[in-house]
This record gives structure tokens, C-alpha cells and sequence, in this order.
């Protein structure tokens, strides 16, 4: 298998993607605490067993779009305040994470979040939560778990609050697995790990893609490893999608390389100070 | 130094001299042990889950009690009014989470912690309201639960035990035990250890927080049924019971609020010590210890050890 995206599923970009997406966000608004306004209208589609790279900087909002998809920003006080969200079609923003958990939307959480208290197994079985399909097809499908993560297997009976942090990385993906996602929402994978470690998710991740038709949208600091797995990308920036295009696309472009890669060094920080940046003339054209 | 010697010598020179009498303090201190045990587990139940400290389970306590023996009183047979009062207790925690856990999901702790004095307040006027103020006899041999009491011999003495004590006893072990199972082995048992652990990531797996909080107000209901039941066998069933239920706050604080086994180890505590300490050392004092012991073993446990003896261990690393 092939760590490079040219061997991916032919990229689709938002323009003649209407066929299929799994997943589409039109221009929706997040607010905090009735007045924190946090996104201001972020649109973005994945299609179906794409894999989607949200980028940027601290605070731009990758975060807050992937739980105002999953409705995990209620627990928060945040709400959608304009805009639609559809997966599979179907408007899903009133619906509660369960819901969404049971038609196959599911987030793994920045930061992973395991179960401390509970063993890694239990863990992986907290996951089939939203399941009515028996307890065979659940022990089926953690062996498949154990299958993409052989480390867990190893750790089954340990406490997840104990194992390390690629492991639990690991035990936050392979719990997600186990509701038979159609699509993930991943946040920050790379988090605090040794870069052997990333490599080695991504590597996952792509396989889950590429076997199990898993969708994925991914939220990632990490530029440089998001654009080697996903087919598309969009940036974000302070609540806004400042830019977006095929992975190769923004791998190559001189702006993102500046910025998001550290390829080159400039002082400005951010694109709407750059005086070459092309994304208006494009937007407005 | 006569009052040092009645302090630290002559209650120990008692109790080697009447070995009976001390088994006889020590079943005493058992069989309130457990049951303040049980008011505890209520409390950590709840606590665990949703995180609100349940002011009202110990009127919990006492409506459950008051709404089998009032069905009874109705004319409901006994077994009858056993399943009446356990659906009771579900629509209880139905309406709990309802009424007030959903529309507070996201305030302040101590605002849920002051909802749970609304609840204990209306139980008390709901309850009063339905089937009287009045004391109560609990309706022991009609459900079949044991009297009488038998006297043993042993350590050159007697030792009464009431056979009601006993069952209380042995129902609380398996209740215990079968909520141990519970939590450990099933699919919402897992679900609610999760919950405990993470509210944030159980959401995010798709574990339904509405169905988890019923799900432990009703299991805290069945445990103050079922404590209701026993200590109303053993005095009467009225508001006046709900004293005891304050017990259970030194017992958390001895236990640590989010222990099982601490409720379980503290409640033992607490009971042992307060008999033998009524026992023998309140004729010292004119008795009455029995009222602020647990009181001052709990401040001296928050002054040593916060946490309580079994307070969760803080799992660190990231
Ligand atoms: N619960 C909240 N209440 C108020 N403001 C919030 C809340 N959560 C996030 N924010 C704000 O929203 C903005 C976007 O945060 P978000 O977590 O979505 O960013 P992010 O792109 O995921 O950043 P990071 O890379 O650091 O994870 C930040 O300015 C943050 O301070
Ligand atoms: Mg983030």
C-alpha cells in the first residue's frame, strides 16, 4: 500500500462532487456562549471515502467545525447559528450525537479522550454503544480492530489511563471503529506524538479508507502529514476558509509552503497579509 | 488519671470481660454498617454518573419505603405494592432526568446540587400529601422477609440477633454483588463507567447521557427501596428516618464519593464505631455518642485525608 495520495481515490473537489458526498457544510456560523462567534461561515464537503484535511493554526476553528458536525458543541454552549449541515444528505444539525453515531457519523476526540478508568478492551467495546446488531458481530468486528491495530491487542487488558500516548491514539480510533462508522471525524491525530508514531496512524488510516470505505475528515496542525493522506484540503483561519484545493495542489503552492509547511520564512503570518495571495482574485472571478 | 484510666483502660478490660457483649455491639454495628452503606451507594451511584451530589437520596429512602407500605394500605397485596413502588422509583428517575437534569445539563455544580434540595422537598409534600405524615409499620412479614429473633450461645454468653437483621444482611451482599456484575460485565454498565470516567468522550461515542442518568436515579431508587425496607423493619417508616440518611454524608467522607467499595468499607466503619463507642464509652459522657460520632471521624478524615479512604486514584498521564 502506497503512503502517497496519488494512489488514493480520484479527489473530488467541491465543484463536481454533487454526485456523492457524504458530507456537505454550507456556510454555517458557531457561536459561544451566545456571543463568542467563532466561525463565520465555513463550507466544506467530503466525499464519499475521501479523505479531507481541515489546516491551520491555533484557534482557527478545525475543532469547533468538526464538533458543530458531530453536535458535541451543545456540551460546550456553542450552537449553529446560520447555515446547513448534511450527511448523507439528510439535515443532521438538530440531531444528538447518539443519533449521528447510530447513522454513522462519529468523532474522535482532540486530545483522544480513552476511557482512563477502563481497560483498553472495554474501551473499544464502550464504541459499539449504538449497536442493536448482536454481541457476535461486535466480537467480529474488534478482532478486525485488533487486526488494524495489533498493539491493542497486545494492551487489551490494561488500563487505557496507563498506556502510552500512540496507544491510546490508537484506542480512540479503534473505538470509533467499533459503531461501524461510515465516516470519521478526526481530530488531531498527530497530537503530542513521535513522528514514527504519526506515520504510522496515517498509514491506518488510509488503509481503513482504502478497505473499510471509511470517509474521513481530519482536523490537523500537522500540515505537512495531512497533505501526504488526504485528497483535498481546506485552510481555515480565524472562522474562515481561507483557502482550499486538492492535497498535490497545496503541497505545491508557494503560500502554504510558506506558511503551513515552514518550507520558506517570511514574517507575516497570516494570508491576508500577503500581498501575492491569489485566493480573492480567485474568489471573485 | 482516674478519668485517663476509665478512657483508655477500663472499656477494654470490659470488653475482654464480657466477650458477648462485645459480639452483640459488634452484629449491632454491623447490621447499621451495611445499611448505611447502602445510602451511600446511592449517593456514589449518582454521583459517579452525573455528578450531582443527591441531596435527596435519603428521602429517597424514606418515600420508597412510604410508597410500598402506602399501597399496601390501599389494599394492594404485598408483592403487588413491591412492583408498584419499584415503578414508582423508575418514574421517579423518568422525571428526574426530565425535569431537571436536561435543562441543567450545563450549569454550575452547585446549581444541580440545589435542584436536589427541590427534589427532597417536594417528595416530602408529594409523599405527605399521598399517604399521610404519619409513622408507618413496614409490612415486613407480607413480603415475606424473616421475624422473630433467635438467641445464640456463644463466648459464655448470649448474642440476640433479630432474623430480620440478618436478612438485611445478606439481601444489602447480594445487592452489592449484583451491582458489582452490573458495572462490570454489561453493555449500560460499561456505558455508565464510561460516563463516570469521561462525560465528554462517552458523548462523542454516541452514549446517550439521558439514558445513563435514568438509568442510575433508578438504580439509586431501588438501593433506597430497598434500604427504606430494612431500616423500616427495624423502627418504623416516617420522615424521622431521613436523619439517618445524613449518616451517609460522613460515610462519603470517610469512603470518598466515588468509591463502591469505600461506601461499602466506610458505612462498616461508621457503624462498628459508633456502637462500640456508644457502648462504652457513652456512659462516660451520658451517652448519645451514637448521634455525633460519624460526624467527628468525618472531620477528622477531611482534615487528613480529603480524598477519603478510597477516592479515586487520578490517572495523570496523558
Ligand atoms: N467552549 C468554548 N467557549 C468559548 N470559546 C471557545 C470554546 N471553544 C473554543 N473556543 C474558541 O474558538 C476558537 C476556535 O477554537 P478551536 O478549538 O475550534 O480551534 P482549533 O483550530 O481546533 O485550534 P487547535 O489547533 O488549538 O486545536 C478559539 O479562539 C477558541 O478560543
Ligand atoms: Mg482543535
Amino acid at each position: 500500500m502506497s503512503a502517497t495520495s496519488s494512489t488514493a481515490p480520484s479527489p473530488t473537489t467541491p465543484e463536481t462532487a454533487e454526485k456523492d458526498l457524504i458530507l456537505s457544510v454550507n456556510n454555517i456560523e458557531v457561536i459561544y456562549d451566545h456571543v463568542i462567534l467563532v466561525l463565520k461561515g465555513v463550507s466544506l464537503s467530503v466525499p464519499r471515502r475521501g479523505i479531507v484535511a481541515i489546516l491551520g493554526a491555533n484557534g482557527a476553528g478545525k475543532t469547533t467545525t468538526l464538533k458543530a458536525i458531530s453536535n458535541l458543541l451543545h456540551a460546550e454552549r456553542g450552537e449553529v447559528t446560520k447555515g446547513s449541515i448534511e450527511f448523507e444528505g439528510e439535515r443532521i444539525e438538530n440531531l444528538s450525537p447518539n443519533e449521528l453515531v447510530r447513522r454513522g457519523c462519529i468523532q474522535v476526540l482532540e486530545g483522544r479522550h480513552c476511557f482512563g478508568h477502563l481497560t483498553i478492551e472495554e474501551n473499544l467495546l464502550t464504541g459499539a454503544f449504538t449497536r442493536k446488531d448482536g454481541s457476535a458481530a461486535i466480537k467480529e468486528d474488534m478482532e478486525k480492530v485488533y487486526n488494524y491495530f495489533p498493539r491493542l491487542r497486545e494492551r487489551r487488558t490494561a488500563m487505557a489511563g496507563y498506556t502510552s500516548g500512540g496507544e491510546q491514539q490508537m484506542c480512540a480510533i479503534g473505538r470509533a471503529l467499533m459503531s461501524r462508522p461510515k465516516m470519521i471525524l478526526l481530530d488531531e491525530p498527530s497530537m503530542g506524538l513521535a513522528p514514527q508514531i504519526v506515520e504510522e496512524i496515517f498509514e491506518i488510516v488510509q488503509d481503513l479508507n482504502a478497505k473499510e470505505g471509511v470517509s474521513f475528515l481530519l482536523a490537523e496542525q500537522n500540515t505537512n502529514m495531512a497533505l501526504r493522506y488526504a485528497t483535498y484540503g481546506y485552510i481555515l483561519e480565524t472562522g474562515r476558509v481561507v483557502m482550499d484545493g486538492e492535497a498535490k495542489m497545496l503541497r505545491e503552492n508557494e503560500d502554504v509552503k510558506e506558511f503551513y509547511l515552514g518550507i520558506s520564512e517570511s514574517g507575516a503570518r497570516s494570508f491576508r497579509n500577503v500581498k501575492t495571495y491569489k485566493r480573492r482574485k480567485r474568489w471573485l472571478a | 488519671m482516674n478519668l485517663l484510666h476509665q478512657i483508655f483502660v477500663e472499656p477494654f478490660l470490659f470488653m475482654g470481660e464480657a466477650p458477648d457483649l462485645l459480639l452483640q455491639v459488634l452484629w449491632e454495628g454491623f447490621v447499621s454498617g451495611i445499611l448505611y452503606a447502602l445510602i451511600a451507594l446511592g449517593f456514589v451511584l449518582i454521583f459517579k454518573a452525573s455528578g450531582v451530589f443527591n441531596f435527596a437520596q435519603g428521602i429517597m429512602v424514606v418515600f420508597a419505603a412510604l410508597t410500598l407500605v402506602g399501597f399496601y394500605a390501599m389494599g394492594v397485596p404485598a408483592i403487588l405494592s413491591l412492583a408498584l413502588a419499584i415503578g414508582v422509583m423508575f418514574l421517579l428517575a423518568v422525571t428526574v432526568e426530565r425535569v431537571v437534569l436536561r435543562p441543567l445539563v450545563n450549569q454550575p455544580d452547585i446549581i444541580l446540587f440545589m435542584a436536589t434540595f427541590g427534589i427532597t422537598y417536594f417528595l416530602i409534600g408529594f409523599g405527605e400529601l399521598i399517604f399521610g405524615g404519619e409513622p408507618k409499620q413496614m409490612i415486613t412479614s407480607q413480603l415475606m422477609l424473616p421475624e422473630g429473633r433467635t438467641n445464640l450461645e456463644i463466648a459464655g454468653g448470649f448474642v440476640t440477633i433479630q432474623h430480620i437483621d440478618i436478612a438485611a444482611a445478606a439481601i444489602a451482599v447480594v445487592m452489592i454483588a449484583t451491582l458489582g456484575i452490573f458495572f462490570s460485565k454489561t453493555r449500560i454498565g460499561r456505558a455508565l463507567r464510561a460516563v463516570a470516567d469521561s462525560h465528554k468522550a462517552a458523548l462523542s461515542v454516541g452514549i446517550s447521557l439521558n439514558q445513563i442518568w435514568v438509568t442510575v436515579w433508578f438504580a439509586a431508587g431501588i438501593v433506597a427501596l430497598v434500604t427504606g425496607i430494612m431500616w423500616g423493619a427495624r423502627s418504623d417508616v416516617s420522615f424521622a428516618l431521613q436523619i439517618i440518611a445524613f449518616k451517609a454524608l460522613p460515610v462519603l467522607i470517610l469512603g470518598g464519593f466515588t468509591s463502591i467499595p469505600g461506601a461499602i468499607v466506610g458505612g462498616l466503619i461508621i457503624g462498628f464505631g459508633e456502637k462500640i463507642a456508644e457502648f462504652y464509652w457513652g456512659p462516660l459522657v451520658g451517652g448519645g455518642i451514637e448521634s455525633w460520632f460519624a460526624y467527628i471521624i468525618a472531620l477528622i478524615f477531611l482534615v487528613f485525608r480529603p480524598q477519603g479512604l478510597f477516592g479515586e486514584k487520578i490517572i495523570e498521564r496523558i
